[in-house]
């Protein structure tokens, strides 16, 4: 196992390098001069010179890439052209916020999708498997961005139950210990902030949420009714197990590998990919970080967001893969 | 082919083989139209088709032109889905946003169908050090979030309808691969591909005649389940302004042009969604089916 593990991780670093390679490399595949790109209109031609020095751009390519990859290895991601604040503060700064949101995002797809999943796979092609399945394959299709707009729409426009935008409430204080509103009120015993934090959470968490439930509720039913045709699940119910015990010991225990990898991969991709869903709910997170940094070409913010969240994605991926042989002792790695 | 038959026939119920008798594809085309929720996406599929084709016929009006005095109707029976803030109405633009969302699915598949054939084939076949650089190649690509990755190459190449069809092409291009590689290497040793070697059959024949037709199940299926999440993550595209660009008729183009309108006039932001989620919805339900159809020993 460990020898499978620091093998996984040996493994990780020629991709390490050639997804930095890459980011490093968008700066120079953009057509033209990256400084005039970056600067626009705005530029004077010693404001580019000096941006070109800053950014290093006379020297060679491999130089750049030298220097991009010491930099790294200091954690100096460099600073933003616009804000002029460092990009891994910035990073830093908003990455909590997206951590918050994926965690109660997944949190509501897992605790929808997988009971919705066994249910449908014990009542197979029951009128609740056939609606759940309908209503799953509806939220794979559905655009997140869409179901977002409808969602604001109809709880915030029409009802007004809702906030539609932003983490608090303006004139709502909060202490910022660890900036994921929900740890700091809690710490800070701040109630009124934890019930306007949870306000502004639901909407985006189940417009992010959506997509993963609808998977892991697939995904969950697949794997049982695969599961519950084994002979072993026959000989528990012979031998008179009541059918709860069958269906969560016998069952659900050997379906589960099959949707922790999709929970993994989906929490992965949400951690980096909620741009769609962040830009539409103001939510300041990464994602929406990286698309206003597009937005504005300022590259030094865009290198450094998409590095951070392959980074992520990368590692979550590893966990996942790793997580196998703790739940299924029968994988063996060696 | 005798492969994919040898593996898929014996499934074939009795009915089936009496129809169907000789031809694969022939039996594999009876099981989807079995498969009701196959047909409703084939039935979705074909309507978006259809308005695309014939789109200057069924629209009643023009999709571009504006009209002040029409702005932000509700839906009624001169306007049945309503007009947007420019007097444009919407059903017209719905019919019309089908061409560009049929051919984003299409070419963007397309691309990516070839090069990921293509990739997957000669790192399968010739293998060893060509082999390894691409499938770095491949995880190097997969590291990246698949939407993050298609803005980043957009970011990169600034924003159009082309460019977002090219990043969203790049970014399938390793399911194509990964399908093809691992295909073509569980047959490349096969006897009857070492008989078409001894007989001299050039490499390129042995990809052409016996490599390929073998993968053309999976490649299937997995092409229609991409052309959904291609249409989506260019409607996503289009929606943060990286795709299409107004006046376009594109349905995510168009939902980005009614963020604003959400108050005043919810239809304007309703049915293009609708119309993005159905599109999608048809080929999702139409490649589950044809998983089915192609490999029976998976239906659950």
């Amino acid at each position: 196992m460990l020898a499978y593990m620091s093998k996984r991780v040996v493994f990780l670093v020629p991709i390490l390098i050639g997804v930095s390679f890459l980011v490093f490399l968008m700066i120079h595949l953009v057509p033209g001069d990256p400084a005039v790109m970056m600067l626009g209109e705005r530029g004077t031609p010693e404001m580019l010179e000096q941006l070109r020095v800053d950014l290093g751009l006379n020297d060679s390519i491999l130089t750049q890439y030298y220097r991009f990859l010491k930099k790294l290895i200091h954690f100096d991601l460099g600073r933003s052209v616009i804000s002029n604040v460092p990009v891994n503060k910035e990073i830093g700064d908003r990455f909590p916020a997206t951590l918050e949101l994926t965690i109660f995002g997944m949190f509501l797809a897992v605790i929808i999708g997988i009971p919705a999943g066994i249910l449908a796979a014990t009542k197979q092609n029951s009128l609740f498997d056939n609606a759940s399945m309908v209503v799953a394959l509806f939220g794979v299709s559905m655009p997140v961005f869409w179901l977002g707009l409808m969602l604001i729409w109809l709880f915030s426009v029409k009802l007004g139950w809702l906030p539609p935008s932003a983490r608090l409430t303006v004139g709502v204080d909060l202490l910022s210990i660890t900036n994921i509103h929900i740890l700091d009120s809690l710490l800070t015993g701040n109630l009124r902030a934890l019930f306007d934090t949870f306000g502004h959470l639901i909407l985006p968490a189940v417009a992010l949420g959506s997509i993963p439930m609808a998977i892991i509720a697939r995904m969950t039913r697949s794997s049982m009714l695969e599961v519950m045709r084994q002979d072993y699940i026959r000989t528990a119910y012979a031998k008179g197990l009541n059918s709860r015990i069958v269906i969560y010991k016998h069952g659900f225990r050997n379906a589960l590998i099959p949707v922790i990898t999709v929970v993994g991969l989906q929490f992965g991709s949400l951690l980096g990919g909620a741009v769609l869903t962040e830009t539409i709910f103001s939510w300041p997170g990464i994602g929406k970080l990286s698309y206003d940094a597009i937005m504005a070409r300022d590259f030094p913010v865009v290198q450094g967001s998409v590095l951070v969240i392959a980074l992520i994605f990368v590692l979550i991926n590893l966990i996942v893969d790793l997580t196998y042989s703790i739940i299924d002792p029968r994988i063996s790695y060696s | 082919m005798s492969v994919i038959r040898e593996n898929l026939y014996p499934f074939s119920t009795k009915a089936e083989k009496v129809r169907g008798k000789d031809s694969f594809w022939g039996n594999v085309f009876l099981r989807l139209i079995k498969n009701r929720m196959a047909v409703a996406g084939l039935v979705i599929i074909a309507v978006i088709i259809i308005s695309a084709i014939f789109a200057p016929l069924l629209a009643p009006h023009d999709p571009i032109k504006q009209n002040i005095l029409a702005r932000y109707k509700a839906p009624s029976a001169k306007y049945i889905l309503g007009t947007d803030e420019l007097g444009r109405d919407i059903l017209s633009r719905i019919i019309f946003g089908a061409r560009y969302s049929l051919l984003i699915g299409v070419i963007t598949i397309s691309l990516s169908l070839f090069l990921g054939v293509i990739l997957g084939v000669v790192a399968g076949y010739f293998g060893g050090i060509i082999d390894l650089l691409l499938m770095r190649l491949i995880d190097i690509m997969l590291a990246f979030p698949y939407i993050l990755l298609a803005i980043s190459i957009v970011a990169i190449l600034g924003p159009a309808l082309s460019n977002a069809m090219i990043a969203i092409s790049i970014v399938n291009i390793p399911t194509f691969a990964r399908i093809v590689r691992s295909s073509v290497l569980s047959i490349k040793e096969s006897e009857y591909v070492q008989a078409a070697k001894a007989l001299g059959a050039s490499d390129l024949r042995i990809i052409l005649k016996h490599l390929l037709p073998n993968c053309m199940a999976p490649l299937i299926v997995q092409s229609t389940l991409s052309m959904a999440s291609a249409i989506l993550s260019a409607a996503g595209l289009s929606f943060l302004g990286l795709g299409a660009q107004p006046p376009t008729p594109e349905w995510g183009a168009m939902l980005s042009d009614a963020r604003s309108a959400l108050q005043r006039a919810p239809w304007v932001v309703t049915f293009p969604g609708i119309a993005i989620m159905l599109n999608v919805l048809g080929f999702n339900l139409l490649g589950d089916g044809l998983r089915d159809a192609l490999d029976p020993k998976l239906k659950n």
